[in-house]
């Protein structure tokens, strides 16, 4: 079967993908850099996630990606938000 | 079913759309890591997470709906949340960088920069 060779190429690819993100959290020039990072940080782990779901064969993870996606979301806006006008609600 | 006992096509199927997703995570990350302006860092990982991500999705949404035999929904929910939240933060990021740093913003087309690097409308386009 090919998926079964492909699935841990593509699980090693996805975490190669985190650690390149997690090196640009750690140098990024600006605060604009640190929040891009953390934005591909919380997308990368979501689909690392949706495959482990596929390669273990269960269900439970989709739950996991959905709350990851929906606060990953609401903590770039906060960032963003927190950087442009010094405060989260105005 | 399970997955060791898929039919060639959908076994093939499944493999392209994970290798390709994997293929431009791997790219979009690379990109983040490697370019050298944040409006061009901001290029690469919008990539990865319409393609990448959506292609991850859409094949693990036909394994479930074939293996499982129940048609299953919830990639398309997150795909959908990705596809609406995306574009937003994005922009949120670049206005807010913008803020930090104003002089990211390129010159208007037809403008060119005086000798401080502000761009300037050049005197053809404002006749």
């Amino acid at each position: 079967m090919i998926i079964t060779q492909v699935l841990p190429l593509a699980l090693g690819a996805f975490a190669l993908a985190l650690l390149l993100a997690a090196w640009r959290l750690l140098i990024g020039p600006g605060m604009p850099d640190r929040i891009l990072a953390l934005d591909t940080l919380y997308i990368n782990s979501l689909a690392l996630l949706v495959l482990a779901g596929l390669q273990y064969g269960t269900t439970l993870y989709f739950e996991v990606a959905l709350v990851i996606s929906m606060l990953g979301f609401v903590g770039t806006v906060v960032l963003s938000k927190f950087l442009s006008h010094g405060d989260i609600a105005e | 079913m399970t997955i060791e006992d898929l039919p060639l096509w959908l076994d093939l199927l499944l493999s392209a759309l994970v290798i390709i997703g994997a293929f431009f995570a791997l790219v979009g990350s690379w990109g983040l890591a490697k370019l050298s302006d944040f409006l061009k860092r901001l290029h690469g990982p919008t990539k990865a997470s319409t393609l990448g991500v959506g292609c991850v999705l859409i094949a693990s949404s036909i394994w479930f709906s074939i293996g499982l035999r129940t048609f299953s929904v919830h990639e398309f929910l997150i795909t959908l949340f990705l596809f609406l939240t995306a574009p937003v933060s994005a922009h949120l990021l670049v206005k807010s960088a913008m803020h930090l740093d104003s002089s990211i913003r390129p010159p208007p087309p037809g403008a060119t920069k005086d000798a401080k690097g502000n761009a300037s409308p050049s005197s053809s386009s404002t006749e």
